[in-house]
């Protein structure tokens, strides 16, 4: 799928990716530059090291050569020669023979200060890219609409952010600076080898350019039996998952057997699959190796013959197969770093798709009023982008500030949206939402969320400690304030009766919370934001009736000004409501007063009846948190 | 819990020294392959061997062609030259194909002794321990293990083998020149194992870090919609940027050092160079008499082995500093091969009834369903009894309902009637005799077991219905299927019975998931039925179809209820209220409902709930 995609990439596309690749690489050319020149040093160094030793052994050892070794300056240039000559020359590099092996010292100690520098300047450069393209899009993520995630797997996300971002970063710190390298090298060589020979140059980097394309055209086909094998392991990894999930029901069908069965089968076919893979490998550098011995040899038998023939002399051929062996190895590296090069591409493909998605727009006037808390739905209709069928219809109704609103309906009557939409986390298709007789789509969306306060049926909470989450907000509350919200929604005891209280962490690394906790403790949270108008959506429900009614209490006495939403079916809850507004399938089909809607048959008054005749018939019942069978 | 929290700081753990008889246990899996073991060692001596006869394949070159310019030798060293090449061609392809076979050999058998040994152990085993936690064992521990054995074993041969040929070499060219080159070895090694470790630690933080990265934007996203609630995108944002930070922090410190490595080992290898040079250039002048005659021929060779030995010894430090950061991993994968099983079946049974993989069903008897628990205790930890005393006698084909609170222990009966746990004490007995006298496949293949939470393969409805018999029939699969009402949603769906369930049956509602087990029950026929019942709403068409599923499956057979459903409450033979692991209440519901006890709060209380969601899900 990926690679259709890579290959269908539209002019634009590319377009916006090197604009994204631009942007990843931002502030970072100051250690590309010094790692160009780490890099420059190095390989300078690394040609003038085996230099040194031609040097010594043709030039300074000349006279002690054996019959018919045939000497000569080797590669060193005249100029040098000429300086060397005139300093002494030869005597003097023989009596003091140590000279040229501190020249070796110093040259592989600079030559080695040059590769660590280039390393360390390309790993700064590496990691700065990727805590920019990370930062980048946890931003880009966390400021799409709220529609976004809706579509979205969460795994895939985390996965780009991070595998991707290291497929990118990986190739940047390893292969993008080798690719020059690599070519600075052939031409360094191919420039002093030509200088020494150009016909030997020939014969020397005869078969480079076959073992370039072919390891190029090996770690392109490899990729398909490099799929197969994780497939291969993913269904492994799959078969064990699921043997492990449902191990009750193995057991309960006694199928141990057939599940080891078809466990080894998905085991032997991983590893006959991955077995193919490691023998394209094994074909690839046994071939691969042999071009390049061939390669060596043929520069080594043609230096000889030359040797032979006078054309250059033995320093000269030594130099020649050095630097065959010297330039072979990257030579066939390249192909395979050109195929990697077509991973990174895909990861920065899937890395642009991200950041391309478009962020919530703010289209109105963007005002931040000081908000009371008064609210009207005007004739509100909503249906998500990609249906027609509509949530919500016709909707209208009035809060005063103040006031405390219930809704009541089934599952899917809309509640939720209703809610949704006061916060601007979707925006209605048809009507409109005041607030303090402002449309919202005019007030600063922020400015907006940050005034109402919301608890949802099940709420998240950060993997950090509970005092941290409560006060969230507002990090700098002391812990008395978190208390008195905790009190107030009735789970400061609880917290208590953790062994750390209030620094529990919470979540993966942490307490796990039941369902009712974390309610309260979201509720205690909603608190700390002193917000006019509340939300509270379906948020009690595993909350047992009785804390239920003293939370509810304890938060009217608190602060009797602010607009509450209840979304609940708890009658006892609703009943107290100054409204109350029944909704089924996206209609308001009535609103009004306990009292009202009690008279009038209808959703509520069947509710209702249920839950009188079972009081009347029982007194006070309790329902303990519905934490049911684990 | 807290078996996890401690094999996770397990893994921050960096083994002091290498566990050589943990290694053993690991190389014996690489050695019951010993003919490939052999054919790799052999492949990599001839390749070592040719990678060292190529430099004194250009010093004969040197010395032999071109003194004396003898231009007729070429082609035939070319052809010597050649076949070399030939044979170290063959040399790496027949390693690279043995060490591979060794890897997927070693990793094949490890993955399969693990999993025969998951498929016995108990389940107190899988309540201790998280799947991910197996997971990880199973495939990346293997995986790494299993790669580092069959490689490394041949790299320390390798690069062994290379340093060993080297230094023989060396030796027998100018064994005093020589032994002033190997000086430089003991330091080196020694660097090099102190990097690599270091190396190594800091990789693991940054793996550390990498993992606090995956959490936050794991956070990130799940939080999406509070976070855009509670306005804190930007706070966010920046203490994701605190966390990249350190990330980009720890990672450079990790670059750098290994950075750092290679250059000072290349300088240390300079060192020997430089000797080699020197000294051998000043006897080549014969200032020095020490090291004998030197011909520049000879100093070439010695020049070029000198360079080429540093490779190896990084290689050597590497696999070392590797297998005590793996250890680990080592430690984790023989443990769970190494876990014993608490339950488990005698010598004598297995004798008459064979294992669960190999089945003596000709041996057994045929099971009726009488279910007796006699002064039962069982404890899932030690000193904290869930059940004590228990005596409970079924009659085959009763129906049973237990009731009860969280933790009143009405899980643990049906787990202990299933003996996917055993007594403590007493004993339960099945037609009148001790499950523990037969095996424990021969109750659970005649035991119907139907989750709260149904679990299903990803595979096709069909194959999911067939689980517990793979060979019925089409028409004995739709059948079943009909039974409990599911073939009217499965013949609605476009692809039917081959419509694939996806993860966990992820692709199919709650309600659609059990009716499918029920169906796999219905087929599998069992004689002892067990059914942990849903809590979980489901909407009121599914739940009469559900409802009267039950009925059909229950009929006949022994079974026991965990119930929260009414209807099944109602009419089960026995309705057995369990508090603190005993029974407090037993009886019809006629019979429990004039009581006016636990029982009769729990009907009304539940009759209310049902009732309210009867209204809202109309």
């Amino acid at each position: 799928m990926e690679e259709n995609k890579k290959n269908k990439k539209t002019k634009a596309e590319r377009r916006s990716e090197a604009r994204f690749v631009k942007h990843m690489m931002r502030g970072t050319g100051k250690y590309f530059v010094m790692a160009a020149i780490s890099m420059i040093v190095a390989v300078v160094t690394v040609y003038i090291i085996p230099i040194i030793t031609s040097f010594t052994i043709d030039y300074v050892l000349l006279p002690y050569a054996e019959e018919g070794y045939e000497a000569g300056a080797g590669s060193v240039p005249g100029s040098i020669i000429e300086w060397v000559e005139s300093i002494g020359g030869r005597e003097y590099l023989l009596k003091h023979l140590y000279i040229m092996a501190l020249l070796l010292l110093v040259f592989t100690a600079v030559n080695a200060l040059a590769a660590f520098l280039r390393r360390t300047f390309i790993s700064y450069a590496g990691e700065e890219i990727a805590k920019n393209t990370r930062d980048d899009l946890y931003t880009h993520l966390a400021n799409v609409p709220f529609d976004y995630h809706k579509h979205v797997s969460t795994g895939d996300l985390v996965q780009r952010c991070t595998s991707d971002v290291d497929t990118v970063r990986r190739f940047i710190e390893n292969q993008l600076l080798e690719i020059i390298r690599t070519v600075l090298m052939v031409v360094t060589a191919a420039a002093i080898m030509l200088y020494i020979d150009p016909k030997l140059t020939l014969w020397s980097v005869l078969l480079m350019p076959l073992l370039c394309i072919s390891s190029f055209v090996y770690f392109k086909a490899v990729k398909k039996s490099f799929s197969d094998s994780d497939e291969a392991e993913g269904n492994l990894s799959a078969a064990i998952q699921e043997n492990l999930t449902g191990v009750r029901v193995v057991r309960a069908f006694g199928q141990q057997k057939r599940e080891l069965d078809s466990f080894t089968e998905k085991n032997r076919d991983y590893r006959d699959k991955t077995l193919k893979v490691i023998y394209l490998m094994g074909y690839y550098w046994s071939c691969s190796d042999a071009i390049g011995y061939a390669q060596i040899l043929l520069s080594l038998a043609i230096g000889v013959y030359f040797t032979i023939k006078g054309r250059i002399t033995v320093g000269e051929m030594l130099v020649f197969t050095s630097y065959t062996s010297m330039l072979t190895w990257p030579v066939r590296q390249l192909g395979r770093i050109l195929a990697d090069l077509g991973k990174a591409s895909v990861s920065v493909g899937r890395l642009n798709e991200i950041m391309s998605a478009p962020l919530e727009e703010e289209p109105g006037k963007a005002l931040t009023p000081e908000i009371e808390g008064s609210i009207e739905f005007r004739n509100v209709s909503f249906s998500y982008a990609d249906s027609s069928e509509k949530v919500l219809d016709d909707i209208s109704f009035t809060a005063k500030r103040g006031e405390t609103l219930a809704i009541l309906g089934s599952t899917g009557s809309g509640k939720s949206s209703l809610v949704q939409l006061l916060q601007r986390l979707y925006t209605a298709t048809d009507g409109e939402i005041l607030v303090d007789g402002v449309n919202i789509n005019d007030i600063e969306r922020h400015h907006l969320r940050k005034n109402i306060g919301i608890v949802l049926q099940e709420p998240f909470l950060y993997s950090r400690t509970i005092l941290d989450n409560i006060r969230i907000v507002e990090p700098e509350a002391d812990e008395a304030r978190v208390a008195e919200a905790a009190k107030v929604a009735a789970v400061h005891d609880v917290i208590m009766s953790f062994e750390k209280g209030y620094e529990t962490v919470v979540g993966e690394r942490g307490v796990t919370l039941s369902g009712g906790q974390k309610q309260r403790v979201a509720i205690a949270r909603m608190l700390m934001q002193n917000a006019p108008i509340i939300i509270l959506d379906d948020s009690m429900s595993a909350v047992d009736t009785e804390t239920d009614a003293s939370i509810r209490k304890a938060l009217m006495s608190r602060r009797g000004s602010c607009t509450t939403f209840i979304i609940s079916h708890r009658i006892t809850t609703l009943s107290t409501a100054d409204k109350i507004l029944v909704l089924e399938h996206g209609k308001l089909v009535d609103q009004g007063t306990h009292e009202e809607l009690i008279a009038r048959d209808g959703l509520y008054k069947r509710i209702a009846g249920i839950q009188n005749m079972l009081e009347d018939e029982l007194g006070e019942t309790q329902t303990d948190e519905k934490g049911g069978e684990v | 819990m807290e078996e996890l929290e401690t094999s996770a700081l397990q893994e921050e753990e960096f083994a002091q020294k290498v566990d050589f008889k943990l290694w053993r246990k690991l190389v014996k899996y690489a050695f019951r392959s010993k003919g490939t073991v052999f054919f790799v060692i052999a492949a990599n001596i001839i390749v070592a061997a040719i990678d060292i006869i190529y430099p004194l394949l250009t010093r004969y070159a040197i010395d032999n062609i071109i003194v004396g310019s003898h231009t007729e030798r070429i082609a035939p060293f070319a052809a010597i030259y050649v076949v070399f090449i030939i044979i170290q061609a063959l040399g790496v392809l027949s390693f690279i194909k043995g060490c591979g076979r060794l890897e997927m050999k070693i990793a094949f058998d490890i993955r399969q002794d693990s999993f025969t040994k998951l498929q016995e152990l108990p389940f107190s085993y899988y309540d201790k321990t998280a799947v991910g936690y197996i997971m990880a064992r199973m495939v990346s521990d293997v995986a790494n293990l299993s790669e580092l054995i069959a490689w490394s074993l041949v790299d320390i041969l390798w690069s062994g083998a290379y340093v060993i040929g080297i230094v023989i070499m060396m030796l027998v060219l100018n064994w005093k020149l020589a032994l002033l080159v190997i000086a430089v070895l003991p330091p080196l090694a020694v660097i090099c194992v102190y990097f690599q470790k270091k190396i190594l630690r800091h990789y693991r933080d940054v793996k550390k870090q990498n993992s606090r990265i995956t959490g936050a934007l794991n956070e990130g996203i799940m939080g999406a919609v509070t976070t855009k609630t509670l306005v804190r995108e930007d706070k966010n944002s920046e203490e994701f940027r605190g966390e990249t930070g350190r990330m980009r922090k720890s990672a450079v410190r990790a670059a750098v050092l290994s950075a750092m490595f290679t250059p000072i080992v290349m300088c240390l290898g300079a060192i020997g160079t430089g000797l080699a040079l020197y000294a051998g250039g000043m006897s080549v002048t014969g200032k020095w008499i020490a090291f004998g005659t030197v011909t520049v021929g000879t100093l070439a060779t010695f020049i070029s082995y000198s360079t080429g030995i540093f490779d190896p010894i990084q290689q050597l430090a590497g696999i070392f500093a590797e297998m005590q950061s793996a250890q680990a991993s080592a430690e984790r994968v023989i443990h769970l091969i190494d876990t014993p099983c608490d339950i488990a079946d005698t010598p004598e049974v297995i004798e008459k009834y064979g294992t669960s993989f190999e089945p003596k069903r000709e041996n057994w008897e045929e099971l009726r369903g009488d279910v007796r628990f006699e002064d039962v205790s069982f404890a899932y930890k030690e000193g904290e009894k869930v059940l004590e005393h228990f005596d409970l006698d079924v009659k085959a084909g009763q129906n049973i309902a237990l009731v009860g609170e969280t933790g009143a222990g009405k899980s643990t009966i049906v787990n202990l009637v299933c003996r996917f746990y055993e007594p403590t004490a007493g004993r339960i007995l099945v037609d009148g005799v001790d499950y523990r006298e037969r095996s424990q496949l021969w109750l659970q293949d005649r035991l119907g077991y139907v989750l709260q939470q149904p679990y299903l393969f990803s595979t096709t409805i069909r194959e999911n219905i067939r689980y517990g018999r793979p060979d019925a029939t089409e028409e004995e699969v739709v059948a079943a299927a009909k039974l409990v009402h599911a073939d009217e949603f499965i013949s609605r769906l476009e692809k039917g019975y081959d419509t694939e369930v996806g993860e966990g049956g992820g692709r199919l509602s709650t309600g659609q998931k059990q009716l499918i087990s029920f169906a796999r029950v219905i087929l599998a026929d069992p004689r002892i039925f067990v059914l942990d019942e849903a809590t979980s709403s489901i909407d009121t068409e599914t739940e009469q179809l559900i409802q009267s599923a039950i009925t059909k499956v229950l009929k006949n057979r022994t079974s026991f209820i965990v119930a929260h459903r009414l209807s099944t409450i109602r009419s089960a033979d026995r309705i057995l209220v369990i508090r603190d692991g005993k029974i407090t209440e037993s009886g019809t519901h006629a019979e429990l409902i004039k009581q006016h006890g636990y029982y009769y709060d729990l009907y009304t209380t539940q009759f209310k709930k049902d009732a309210i969601s009867d209204v809202l899900g109309a």
